[in-house]
């Protein structure tokens, strides 16, 4: 029972596995054509998936309550804003870079702002900004498609291998930010607010200022997230950040980060992305139509946080 | 006298008939074609829907709980009312009941996993929404005769929504505010603890009022359906923003059990003014959605100024 | 106490061990109608405890439990007292905030449902109000949470003395008068004198000795987990039951207690503070390597002063003063202190993470060797300091707490009674550190609820509602002065104010 044992001590291999299981799944029905193709294009969508899962992770690791529901507005915003302001310029990459970081900055001020002073709970808070922020990108844009500088398209559909380089940026991203939980005065202070919001007060931790910078930094990675996926798909829509709202907390939970906070899964991200698009992409094989796609990413929510249950203690 | 009128349970009564009333002065000021019976009538049609929407919502929130999904489950319903229930009656009650019956065991579910509302309402909005595009996949279908009759009715003098508001805010506030079992409800909101030393079921409550959700959403997909010309999965997706504003706007808290059925109806009723108030005020199309997001937080505003009123006594 | 009475509420043998801790250490309790019981003792007495095994909410460890007749030893919870009457007013409240008066008297009264339940639940209510607080003030439709505390306690009180179809055995009142302002007070108690002379039976726990005295028929005395004396209250006054609660060795003098240069003398004190209540110019004052004690009975207002020094550290506060970095090591370790999920290693270094930083990462190797060199000083019991930390016995995740603090850089280290439920060799291993500490300058502040960690101290602070009311240097520190002033009824108010 022992290796079943450390198999289950370890969430994120669940999410791989599960990923495994679902590409094996899809083969079979396809009769074995087109597994490669299958996994670079899941490597290259959950990539994705995984900038925002990142942000959303640290906010649900702050502990109950913590949610970042304006995540698909954000990426809408940043890649309009961007894609306007770059209007096809190579030169101007940069440019819009600093655009798509003042963006995300914008945000997580205004929401962290609607938290504190007006004593939102963060669900509400970010819901509400959500709309706010949608309607910005949309008065800004105004719906016009502009398409990305070439060299930013270039960078993020290029492959190596089969592999996209910006599933390689995004993983060694995702890396550094394990780094930034586990081993940064900032990521341990996440981490001790998630499992006690007292404790961590009485320890001097300054719990106030560690939530605001973890709600500009889902921002901020919402915001790098609408840039990137922008020059991809060859331009900014509106309904660009749809599925992102689910998939941000999807990648989280099925990744294996507690909702009860204080524990975050870097590596599990990626497992639960890759089992996310290939879970979408095995009912599109299956010809299962997009009702049954929605309700599937639903249910399989809803089981993995029923088996991982909510709070030790009551609060 | 002053103490009164300025103390905080006062305010956070008055302020959602307050809003109403300045709303509607507002409208009629910007265009007085509306202060008529055919004006009010078409301003609000929709309050009907959302003020049931609203008490669904109010349901959840009274237990400590937020229903994230309330928007994507009226839409469903609205799909079923239109093709089901107007094909094969039968049917489309069973699903309807079966409906309810999945929100009572979420909320068995969330009681007994002490899982947290917020994802599992928001996985089950993808639940809905997914169901709701399986049984109506493109925008069509039919509202059941009966409910399209109810919803044109021309009572004389009064306009149709006014009088149903009514009565839904007297019903809700009659089984919620006045029965027995009602504050045994509401207490489990205030302080579960001692609801449950005293021997109540704290699973029977959380399952009651998640039932009463699912119940009074039904109600409202199927008022819904009888106003608009086609139903699609869509339909209702601003109402869990809606429901959550009506609530809080009607007097209502997040947490403490402490909410109010008559307020949040009248939130209800504001928040359906407030489309046809940005159109009056040529707000562009592109800023509607975020006008109705600023409208939340406005109102979350007020009452956080009310709050901090309260604690300085 | 009338001969030959049926006792309704028989206690034999009671234990009750939390962990290395004797709460109860073989309690036996009679209760009889047409008696107040009155209930006394310092902390850690056992009082509360004995009350939660009466009320169900805790099962003992052994010892038989008889209500009237049944033999409820194997069977005894919450649900079961209520419905044989066995009622209680603690100090938390058990009515919901959001409902009105009226609704709140259904939820015990399950029984008045139906056409006119309100008007039957607020009658129910506002006729015991009546009875009991003449001129109170409540209405059967007020909001509970809109009510001041001190008419929500009158509610709760009303609440417990009220009957319907449920029998009203017993009545357990601890601390009721704490929310109380003097008047109302004394009109509970004249209620209760009342309740028994017409038969009721009654349990009164109070620190206000006066109370006691006046309305209890017989008094008990606990002390460490046991019933020290029991006697018809007339058999009592002030000075010998303050005695009764104290230690058997008394005759404490201050030449017995060993010789002890103040530190008072040295330069500027690292901290000053203002308790909120305080109507005199005492203010408690803290020197470099002095350990001062914050005594008197739990929830005097010692854990207020301990926030405010801990906040004062951080940013500028009306009525304190504090000079250097200040670290707490919480009571309530499980909510206050530990981080379940984290090792042994990080809970420690969690007060040092500046100090760990090589360049801008934490080094492991740093947080190793710190957490190596608490764990031999402080002496740890555990096989690796990378276990998870409630892998700890827990006086060693008590010990845990303490190397936060000490391994950081405070100058000033508080303590909120962390020693709460410690076994003896976990604590003198922690005061001998405490000692040495001190020794090389650092401050400690001490909220104790246990007389004997006193002796730690060089000064010791007694608090009483919310104030100081004693100023105790070493020498002057005896456990009777101590006593006397935790229980001590002055001229000055010893209530909240009024409703």
């Amino acid at each position: 029972m022992s290796w079943l044992q450390r198999i289950f001590e370890k969430p994120w291999l669940w999410s791989f596995i599960a990923a495994f299981l679902v590409w094996l799944a899809t083969i079979v029905f396809t009769r074995g054509q087109g597994g490669g193709e299958l996994l670079t294009a899941a490597l290259t969508f959950a990539t994705f998936f995984v900038i925002v899962g990142i942000g959303q992770m640290f906010v649900i690791t702050l502990g109950p309550g913590n949610v970042d529901l304006s995540i698909p507005a954000t990426m809408t915003l940043a890649g309009s804003v961007a894609m306007k302001v770059m209007d096809t310029q190579d030169s101007m990459i940069l440019i819009g870079l600093v655009v798509t970081i003042a963006c995300g900055l914008a945000v997580g001020i205004f929401n962290y702002a609607l938290i504190l002073v007006l004593r939102i709970p963060p669900i509400i808070a970010t819901l509400s900004s959500s709309f706010v922020i949608l309607s910005t990108a949309i008065a800004y844009g105004r719906g016009l498609r502009i398409k990305p500088p070439p060299l930013l398209a270039e960078f993020t559909t290029v492959q190596v291998a089969g592999i996209p380089i910006l599933a390689i940026v995004v993983t060694a991203l995702a890396g550094a930010m394990g780094v930034v939980l586990h081993r940064t005065i900032y990521g341990r202070s996440v981490l001790a607010i998630g499992q006690s919001l007292r404790a961590a007060r009485f320890a001097g931790i300054p719990v106030e200022r560690i939530r605001f910078l973890t709600y500009v930094l889902s921002a901020l990675l919402a915001s790098l997230c609408g840039f990137l996926f922008s020059g991809f798909s060859g331009g900014s829509s509106l309904s660009m950040g749809e599925q992102y709202l689910l998939a941000s907390i999807a990648v989280v939970v099925i990744g294996g980060t507690s909702v009860a906070g204080g524990s975050g899964n870097l590596p599990g991200l990626w497992g639960a992305a890759l089992f996310l698009f290939l879970v979408q992409s095995m009912l599109n094989t299956y010809q299962l139509s997009a009702g049954l796609r929605y309700l599937a990413t639903g249910l399989i929510i809803i089981t993995v946080i029923t088996a991982a249950g909510g709070q030790k203690t009551q609060r | 006298m002053i103490a009164t009128v300025t103390s905080p349970r006062f305010l956070r009564a008055i302020l959602p008939a307050l809003s109403l009333a300045v709303l509607l002065a507002l409208i009629f000021y910007l265009n007085p074609r509306t202060m008529s019976y055919v004006g009010l009538n078409l301003m609000l049609n929709l309050a009907i829907p959302i003020a049931l929407a609203t008490i669904a919502q109010l349901c959840v929130i009274t237990v400590n709980d937020l229903d994230l999904s309330i928007g994507a489950y009226v839409g469903f319903v609205v799909c079923v009312a239109a093709t089901y229930l107007h094909q094969t009656p039968a049917l489309g009650v069973l699903v309807l009941g079966a409906g309810i019956l999945v929100y009572a065991a979420l909320g068995a579910l969330i009681h007994l996993r002490n899982l947290p509302s917020i994802v599992v309402t928001l996985g089950m909005s993808f639940v809905w929404l997914g169901l709701a595009v399986l049984v109506l996949p493109t925008p069509g279908g039919k509202s059941p005769e009966w409910i399209a009759w109810l919803m044109k009715l021309k009572p004389a003098y009064i306009p149709f929504p006014i009088i149903a508001a009514a009565i839904i805010a007297a019903v809700a506030w009659f089984a919620l505010m006045r029965t027995s079992y009602g504050s045994i409800l509401r207490g489990s909101g205030g302080n579960p603890k001692a609801i449950e030393r005293a021997g109540w079921s704290l699973l029977k409550t959380k399952v009651a009022m998640f039932a009463l959700a699912g119940f009074f959403g039904v109600l409202s997909g199927l008022s819904l359906i009888g106003l608009t010309t086609s139903a699609q999965a869509n339909v209702a997706e601003r109402y869990t923003l809606y429901s959550i504003a009506g609530v809080i706007l009607g007097g209502g808290d997040f947490v403490g059990g402490r909410v109010s059925p008559v307020g949040a109806v009248l939130g209800a009723i504001t928040l359906t003014l407030s489309a046809p108030f940005l159109t009056f005020i040529h707000i562009p199309p592109d800023w509607q959605i975020g006008a109705q997001g600023a409208i939340l937080i406005i109102v979350l505003a007020l009452r956080a100024i009310i709050d901090r009123v309260e604690r300085r006594r | 106490m009338s001969g030959g009475v049926e006792p309704i509420v028989k206690l034999d043998g009671v234990e009750k061990s939390f962990g290395a801790v004797r709460a109860l250490a073989g309690v036996d309790l009679v209760a009889t109608r047409g008696e107040c019981l009155g209930l006394v003792g310092h902390n850690g007495a056992g009082k509360s405890t004995l009350m939660a095994v009466l009320a169900g909410t805790l099962r003992p460890d052994s010892g038989a439990i008889r209500i009237g007749d049944e033999d409820l030893t194997h069977s005894y919870d919450v649900v079961g007292a209520q419905r044989r009457g066995i009622r209680c007013v603690f100090q938390e409240l058990s009515l919901c905030p959001n409902l009105t008066v009226a609704e709140n008297a259904h939820i015990f009264h399950a029984g008045l449902r139906g056409l006119g339940w309100r008007r039957r639940s607020g009658k129910l209510i506002i006729d015991k109000l009546n009875e009991i607080f003449p001129g109170h003030g409540v209405s059967p439709n007020d909001v509970v949470g809109d009510l001041s505390i001190g008419r929500r306690q009158m509610v709760e009180i009303a609440r417990a003395f009220s009957v319907t179809d449920t029998p009203l055995t017993l009545v357990i009142l601890d601390e009721p008068t704490s929310s109380l302002d003097a008047y109302v007070a004394g009109q509970l108690l004249g209620f209760v004198r009342r309740f028994v002379a017409g038969g009721g039976a009654c349990i009164l726990i109070s620190h206000l000795l006066g109370e006691i005295l006046s309305t209890a028929n017989r008094i008990i005395v606990m002390r460490d987990g046991k019933v020290v004396a029991a006697r018809p209250a007339s058999g009592f006054t002030r000075d010998t039951l303050v005695a009764a609660m104290g230690s058997v060795a008394k005759g404490e003098t201050s030449a017995n207690l060993a010789a002890h240069g103040s530190k008072r003398s040295e330069g500027e004190p690292r901290a000053r503070a203002r308790a909120a209540a305080q109507t005199d110019e005492r203010e408690l004052t803290a020197y470099r390597g002095e350990v001062v004690g914050l005594a008197g009975l739990a929830g005097q207002g010692q854990t207020e002063m301990l926030r405010k020094l801990f906040d004062a550290a951080r940013k500028k506060s009306r009525d304190a003063t504090v000079n250097e970095p200040v670290a707490l090591v919480a009571g309530d370790r499980q909510n206050d202190g530990i981080f379940p999920l984290w090792s042994i290693a990080r809970n420690i270094t969690v007060g040092s993470m500046r100090r760990m930083l090589r360049g801008i990462l934490i080094d492991p190797k740093r947080e190793d060797e710190m957490a190596g060199t608490w764990r031999e000083r402080i002496k740890i019991r555990t096989p690796d300091v990378d276990n998870n930390i409630l892998s700890l016995s827990g006086g060693n995740q008590q010990k845990a707490l303490f190397a936060r603090a000490l391994g950081s850089d405070a100058g000033i280290v508080l303590m909120d009674d962390p020693m709460r439920g410690v076994d003896i060799g976990t604590k003198q291993e922690v005061y001998e550190m405490i000692r040495s500490e001190a020794a090389g300058g650092r401050t400690f502040v001490w909220y104790t609820t246990e007389m004997d960690e006193l002796r730690n101290c060089d000064h010791v602070y007694v608090f009483r509602n919310g104030r100081i009311v004693a100023d105790l240097p070493r020498q002057e520190m005896t456990e009777e002065r101590v006593l006397h002033s935790s229980f001590e009824e002055g001229t000055a108010p010893g209530h909240a104010a009024a409703p």
